[in-house]
């Protein structure tokens, strides 16, 4: 809401400039020239590279190769969509990816809300050291522990199954998460606790139950995050798994750029499968993106 | 109060229940295996040879230094890398968050499109400019065609001479999403009423911008380009599935070498010695970042 308000103030403030005699025609000219032209130009720099490969997907291979390039396909097929799903496995991929991206964000969820909780409601020893730890872990590359982690990966067996990189995601993104929960529930008056264990509800039920419940939107928000990056990591799933039985959508598109003789239209339509779960949910979040980081963690 | 004391007591144990998961597999996952990368890095560790493995001492570090010229040049694309897509990013986003904090019909719709290459992977990435930057079926040459700027095909990412610029256009068009949601919410924290106070004093757009928007914006400018300083210095996924640094280690940077040399080429070693010089001066650039803007060494 305040953005808004504030957003229209910013506004106003130009129209009262505009308020001097006879400048109504002098304020379109000057506008389309710092507002219009530059905001089309990021536009069409944003959309052009989704746009070409939506068309690229639905098209045949001789059209692809057409020199007079067009953003209509001519003719219209679905036939890369039905090849990628079932002849490139993106159907398997497309499964392995929701299970461990969601496997994943519950785990991230629930430990990130004990941690937030913790930190949030006591004062114990160790508690700024702890803080410490979870926010060096973000400066860690992931290059940095990936070859020993491969080789401990390895000696327990655990390299090429999904549970390999299901604990990494939880391992890697719990800080971060641990840290904008905290900023949830500090937002919680403490007498809630209270209240609820006055009424004979344990810990484990207010946390889980009470807690949980009444910052739901910004842990859908969160969880979004989460999912998100589970969803599209890279390194550490091309190094850990070697089966295509457990790739996710990101090795499948790998491993097809790899292959002798490149199909575009199946790679494009591939693409396409894998930027739509990123892509409604970022729609979702978005405002509370913007918004939130605004009156919340960074501060300017 | 007796009662009051001797629960506080009972709850004594139960922040460290909460964050006792967290803890274990952070040292497990991540604090333990960067102990063992420094101590592979005092190793031959190698599946190639593994008749040499064993400890070596310095040898791995004074190879980097002596023998390496490999290291040099990636040391050198990285800092080109990170100093290009920074600056950059954070130009382009902050003129994106000025278009879009500004108020127009449709705004959430052209903020929501603006900004969606946030939540694109860096495979995706690769997969959606691939297709733009390809000599035969790309629309880049088509549209330079166009415009005269070229007169035959151009393969842009099989060319030593537009390979790095190509990537760093890519790049871009994933990072400048991130600096414009940072700054569009450190935008919304701006008070209106300081704007209407320039306003009274008569400053006009030029003035408005460097003498209230962006000392405002200062503290996110400093934070957000650490974030991102660090995050291009480790980013890998892009640059090794668009090029796999060549051609001719044109887009080489250190993670990639060091991901070239330990996971794909077995040298576990002397990669994890890359790692730990790597790592070294990234908390260099870090430190020193730190101290210019704590010394106001940024002001003016």
């Amino acid at each position: 809401m305040n953005s808004i308000s504030r957003a229209t103030s910013n506004e106003t403030i130009i129209e009262i400039q505009g308020y001097k005699p006879a400048s109504k025609f002098k304020k379109i000219v000057p506008n389309i020239i710092i507002f219009y032209l530059p905001l089309t130009a990021v536009l069409i720099f944003v959309l052009l590279p989704f746009l070409w490969a939506l068309s690229t997907s639905f098209k045949t291979q001789p059209d692809i190769l057409n020199t007079a390039a067009s953003f209509i396909p001519h003719p219209f097929t679905f036939e890369n969509y039905h090849s990628v799903w079932s002849v490139n496995k993106f159907s398997v991929f497309f499964k392995n990816s929701i299970f461990i991206s969601l496997a994943s964000t519950i785990f991230i969820l629930i430990l990130s809300v004990a941690n937030g909780y913790a930190i949030s409601r006591y004062q114990f020893r160790g508690k700024s050291s702890f803080l410490v730890v979870l926010l060096s872990t973000q400066m860690m590359p992931v290059m940095l522990f990936i070859i020993p982690l491969f080789l401990v990966f390895k000696s327990l067996g655990l390299i090429n199954t999904p549970l390999a990189i299901i604990i990494f995601y939880i391992v890697t993104q719990v800080p971060f998460n641990t840290l904008l929960m905290k900023g949830f529930i500090d937002a919680i008056p403490k007498e809630i606790d209270e209240a609820a264990m006055v009424d004979g509800a344990g810990r484990f039920r207010v946390i889980f139950g009470i807690i949980m419940r009444i910052i739901l939107p910004g842990i859908v928000a969160t969880s979004s995050f989460a999912f998100i990056g589970c969803w599209n990591e890279f390194l550490v799933a091309f190094s850990f798994i070697t089966s295509d039985q457990n790739f996710t959508i990101p090795i499948g598109l790998k491993f097809m750029i790899g292959e002798y003789s490149v199909d575009y239209g199946s790679l494009a339509a591939g693409s396409m499968i894998g930027l739509i779960p990123p892509i409604l949910m970022f729609a979702y979040i978005q405002k509370y993106l913007v918004d939130g980081l605004g009156s919340g963690s960074v501060k300017g | 109060m007796n009662g009051k004391l001797f629960k506080v007591n009972g709850d004594r144990f139960v922040p460290y229940a909460l964050i006792a998961p967290t803890i274990i597999s952070i040292l497990l996952i991540m604090f333990f295996p960067v102990f063992k990368v420094f101590q592979l890095s005092f190793q031959n560790y190698s599946f190639a040879q593994p008749y040499n493995n064993g400890f070596v001492g310095l040898k791995n570090f004074v190879d980097i230094f002596t023998k390496d010229p490999l290291f040099f040049k990636s040391l050198l694309t990285t800092v080109k890398w990170v100093g290009w897509e920074v600056v950059l990013q954070l130009v382009f986003g902050l003129m994106v968050a000025l278009l879009l904090n500004r108020e127009f019909k449709g705004r959430g719709l052209v903020r929501s499109l603006v900004l969606v290459p946030w939540a694109v992977s860096g495979i995706l990435t690769t997969m959606l400019w691939s297709l733009m930057f390809n000599q035969s079926i790309g629309i880049i040459n088509v549209i330079f065609k166009h415009l005269g700027f070229i007169k035959t095909d151009i393969a842009w990412l099989a060319n030593t001479h537009t390979v790095f610029g190509s990537v760093v256009v890519a790049e871009l068009w994933r990072g400048i999403p991130f600096f414009a949601i940072m700054l569009l919410a450190a935008l919304q924290t701006i008070p209106k009423d300081v704007y209407e106070a320039c306003e009274v004093d008569g400053c006009g757009n030029v003035k408005r911008f460097f003498y209230i928007t962006l000392p405002f914006l200062k503290e996110s400018i400093i934070f957000s380009t650490l974030l991102r300083g660090i995050w291009e210095f480790n980013s890998i996924d892009m640059i090794f599935t668009m090029t796999n640094g060549g051609p001719m280690n044109m887009t080489t940077t250190l993670p990639i070498y060091m991901f070239q040399t330990s996971i794909l080429q077995g040298n576990y070693g002397y990669g994890s010695a890359l790692g730990v010089v790597t790592f070294i001066l990234l908390l260099i650039f870090v430190i020193f970042y730190l101290r210019l803007n704590r010394s106001g060494g940024l002001n003016k």
